[in-house]
């Protein structure tokens, strides 16, 4: 009786597309890929940077995924995103510091004994920053476009002033962990290992979403949320505390990934988060705003892009990003996966 | 149920205001929607009858005057407090989430449980779309299909009150027969209904009430066979704009 | 007079009326009130920053459109007559070509973001001209060639604007006589000039079309305005402002950089300056900059006092540490744009009607 709605009703014969994935968008990332392979010219080299470049798409993701969902839910474009990610760097960072013994030891277990703790750290830093910016930040200026903007930026420059006051304003080194340091080979292709983790890492939490997104009944009520928030007050739901649980999870979300791209860089500052907020801001204006898979595949293909060109063309590297928003905005105005507005 | 709440209607509106930023379109409406019936909602363009159901469900609210639903005061409620008392609303777009499909769609807006097969089958009779679409994407439907999605919606699980904004906008003559049909068994299970309408004829084949708005007033209340009767009375609520509806 | 110098938009407020003589008159006498290298570059930054936030004013007070590309225009400014300077001879002639091409490469590409995406919603704009702008400072960068890179362009001015020129063998009221004088009056008065056009424009018609927009562009457009073409107009003016800043920043410098004109930090400095100082206000941005540059130069010292008073206690030395001065003007900021959108100007022509 109770499944009578979870499964098709007999004879339900679907003539009309149920499929929900456009793949044309998804298909560009090998297209690009395999672009660049005679362009790179040797095999190897066109690995490591694919995996290289599949590795930066995938912190990305994680540092913006969150912030397109809020737009989608709420309306609400946070331009201090980037603090949540620095604030998640400084968090993990502060874990990892302290327990040097295990980071330098010869084995995984060790090491992500560490790791473990300081991903978790950054998540609740970062997702405890978010609750309480929502609060007192972004709740006054719903519906106010200006006014969300500048009280975001408002406060990114605060929480940026107190990075410095808890953390000092020195930059913070940070050793990757002593298992997932240098490279090994496949063939002749050196692949660090740190990249693997990553992609790993980005592929969970892109499963995670998407199965939260399309497995569960909170799942629907954010998607349809983006699509229509009115209509699902009128359903009966209070979209509010859903909203400040997105809000939280995006924030944890960037907080994890800061964590993740801090261990990457190798060191922790203030104004880590900032400097990816053109690229994030790039990545879900391509994947069209509100879209988690088109900011999945923005972001991979944002991250191929870069190394590519970093490597073909290293002056046109920095620029590559904008050059693709443009191609994209040019072929799909609202970006590769539009959300449709009722 | 204590025999006054049980008198009282379903719906009432007293002197009820409504401002959108500095424009008052609402000057004080009042009527009633007594239970069980279906009532039809007229007027002009702009008249203020989309406002006045957005009032109600809280997507605007009331600056002065009251509303009650089964005798709670709701005037001041939160659009999500209005639909869990039980009232449910389509709006004038549909407000169809094109990105999920009909079913999930339906699984949405069944907030206790999921609906069991009676209740299914009862729907998949009024609008048998939904079932030959059920995992299409409800943004690939027909205009038709989309509002009887809309309304299967509405009705997913019993409701104590229906509020419909124009059903019959940009449909075939055909489907808005289908439609007729559909309220007519609605009717049947008692729910109470306010309906939107421009549509003159679907206004008349259905309505046990009716109440005109113009200019964010109501201008008149009464049965729908007498406004029917009279067309006199018609042409000087209405214009002649509805006879040349169809 | 004063009336038509000011286009009628009086202070309309005692202290704020005060408080703008005593800037204009410390500005207009800087290089003898305030004798020393340092105190003239602050005040010929007041000057320029005057400028660069009144026109930055002119787009978000009055036309209600958040950019973030107004450093690349800035930049535009400040580059177009470094290149010059530096490619060409130091003459006037190379100055004015310098001038002429930047404020023309400013105006198209103004039109052309305005054009492409002053008709999105302000959210995305403000997107696109920060995604803009830091593709210009990757691209001042990377064209080291031209632009000189990381280190920038320094470069000599004409003779009659050189530091060791001198005109005359005496001294001025204890003040020498020299190209370094002539450069900060060359400054001050253009920017002074450029500021009181810019009063001119929001106080003529096409400036009250624009406030009616920034209110409620359905009604304008129902109006008959054509809105996009407004915005786009004011997008213009707006970058242009900002270029005849970068220029006379650049002159006063006699050098250009990324980090004195491009960099994201001054889009923030200049947020800063336009919400504190009032926006929508133009008097704002005289009190916004002056305040701001002031504080930059002069508040690090009193909180270096202050944060050494209050050693011992926990946490508080740090946030008086004099580098986190931005901490409290950023919550200056939040206040300002939640209570007092019309910042310190609306707050003092707020105080003079309440009596």
């Amino acid at each position: 009786m109770t499944s009578a709605i979870a499964s098709p009703p007999r004879d339900a014969g679907s003539t009309l597309p149920g499929t929900r994935l456009d793949w044309i968008p998804l298909a560009l990332i090998p297209a690009i890929a395999l672009l660049a392979l005679p362009l790179v010219s040797s095999l190897p080299t066109w690995v490591t940077l694919s995996v290289a470049g599949l590795a930066m798409g995938m912190m990305i993701f994680m540092m913006a995924s969150g912030l397109t969902l809020v737009f989608g839910l709420m309306d609400v474009m946070n331009f201090a995103h980037g603090v949540f990610i620095s604030v998640g760097a400084y968090a993990g960072a502060s874990v990892l510091t302290r327990m040097t013994g295990q980071m330098q030891a010869e084995s995984v277990l060790s090491n992500l004994s560490a790791m473990v703790p300081a991903v978790l750290a950054a998540i609740a830093v970062a997702g405890l920053l978010g609750w309480f910016f929502e609060r007192v930040v972004i709740r006054p200026v719903y519906g106010d476009h200006l006014k969300q903007i500048l009280v975001t930026m408002g406060g990114m420059i605060v929480v940026e002033q107190l990075i410095h006051v808890v953390w000092g304003p020195d930059i913070i080194p940070l050793p990757r962990p002593a298992t997932f340091t240098g490279a090994f080979f496949l063939g002749d292709a050196a692949i660090e290992r740190y990249r693997v983790l990553a992609v790993i890492v980005g592929l969970a939490v892109f499963a995670a979403m998407w199965l939260l997104l399309n497995r569960t009944r909170i799942g629907l009520l954010v998607r349809a949320g983006v699509e229509n928030r009115e209509m699902v007050e009128s359903l009966g739901y209070r979209i509010r505390r859903l909203f400040v649980g997105v809000f939280v999870a995006g924030s944890g979300l960037a907080g994890l990934g800061g964590v993740m791209w801090a261990m990457y860089q190798e060191s922790v500052n203030a104004q880590m988060g900032m400097q990816m907020m053109v690229m994030i801001f790039i990545v879900i204006i391509i994947g069209g705003l509100g879209s988690v898979v088109g900011c999945f595949v923005g972001a991979l293909l944002v991250g191929l892009l870069a190394n590519y060109t970093g490597f073909l063309a290293p002056k046109l590297a920095l620029g590559s990003n904008i050059l693709l928003m443009v191609l994209v905005l040019l072929w799909r105005p609202r970006g590769l996966y539009p959300i449709g507005k009722g | 149920m204590t025999p006054e709440r049980m008198l009282a209607p379903m719906l009432s509106l007293r002197d009820v205001n409504t401002h959108i930023a500095q424009y008052h379109i609402l000057h004080g409406v009042d009527f009633e929607v007594p239970r069980g019936s279906l009532t039809m909602l007229l007027g002009r363009n702009g008249a203020g009858k989309t406002t006045c159901l957005r009032t109600i469900m809280g997507l605007w609210h009331a600056s002065a005057g009251s509303i009650r639903v089964d005798g709670r005061d709701i005037t001041r409620a939160e659009t999500p407090d209005v639909a869990q008392l039980g009232v449910a609303y389509v709006p004038e777009n549909m407000g169809i989430f094109a990105g999920l499909t009909v079913r999930e769609n339906l699984l949405l807006a069944a907030r206790a449980a999921e609906p069991d097969a009676k209740r299914l089958d009862w729907i998949f009779g009024l609008f048998p779309a939904i079932k030959t679409f059920w995992n299409a994407l409800a943004g690939n439907l027909s205009g038709g299909q989309k509002q009887m999605l809309a309304i299967a919606r509405a009705i997913v699980e019993p409701r104590k009150l229906l509020l419909v904004d124009e059903p019959t906008k940009g449909l075939a003559p055909a489907i808005i027969g289908n439609m007729v049909e559909a309220f007519k068994e609605l009717k049947r299970t008692e729910t109470t209904i306010l309906v939107v309408e421009q549509n003159f004829n679907f206004a008349r084949s259905l309505g046990d009430l009716v109440a005109v708005m113009d200019s964010g007033h109501i201008v008149h209340t009464g049965g729908m066979d007498a406004l029917a009767a009279d067309a006199a009375l018609q042409t000087r609520l209405l214009g002649f704009s509805l006879d040349a509806h169809q | 007079m004063l009336a038509r110098v000011l286009s009628g938009d009086f202070p309309r407020s005692r202290a704020l009326a005060v408080a703008l003589v005593v800037i204009l008159v410390g500005l207009a006498l800087a290089p003898f009130i305030v004798p020393g290298t340092r105190s003239l570059t602050v005040a010929a930054k007041v000057c320029v920053f005057v400028l660069l936030v009144a026109s930055y004013d002119l787009l978000l007070g009055y036309t209600g459109i958040v950019s973030f590309a107004h450093t690349m225009f800035f930049g535009i400014g400040g580059y177009g007559v470094g290149i010059a300077m530096a490619r060409m001879d130091s003459t006037w002639g190379a100055l004015a070509i310098g001038v002429l091409v930047s404020l023309a490469l400013s105006a198209v590409i103004a039109l052309a973001i305005g054009l492409l995406s002053l008709r999105v919603r302000a959210i995305f704009f403000a997107m696109i001209t920060l995604a803009v702008a830091a593709f210009f400072q990757i691209l001042a960068s990377q064209l080291s060639g031209i632009t000189g890179g990381e280190d920038g362009i320094n470069f000599k001015l004409p003779e009659a604007l050189r530091p060791a020129t001198s005109f005359f063998e005496a001294t001025f009221f204890g003040v020498a006589v020299n190209g370094r004088l002539v450069s900060y009056y060359l400054v001050f008065a253009v920017a002074l000039a450029f500021f009181l056009v810019l009063l001119r424009v929001v106080n003529s018609p096409f400036g009250r079309v624009l406030l009616s927009i920034r209110e409620n562009e359905f009604r304008s457009e129902a109006l008959g305005y054509r809105t996009v073409t407004y915005r786009t107009v004011a997008n213009c003016l707006g970058a242009l402002g900002a270029t005849v800043a970068g220029i006379l920043y650049a002159i006063w410098l006699r050098y250009t950089g990324p980090d004195t004109t491009l960099s994201f930090n001054i889009m923030i400095d200049i947020l800063l300056m336009v919400v504190i100082g009032g926006m929508g206000t133009m008097y704002g941005s005289v009190i916004g900059a002056t305040l701001f540059v002031v504080a930059q130069n002069y508040l690090q010292d009193l909180m270096k006092f202050a944060s050494n008073a209050a050693q011992g206690v926990p946490l508080l030395p740090n946030l008086l540490h004099p580098d986190r001065w931005l901490l409290w003007l950023g919550l200056l900021f939040i206040v300002c744009v939640y209570y007092f959108p019309a910042g310190i100007v609306g707050k003092l022509r707020a105080a003079k009607e309440k009596p």
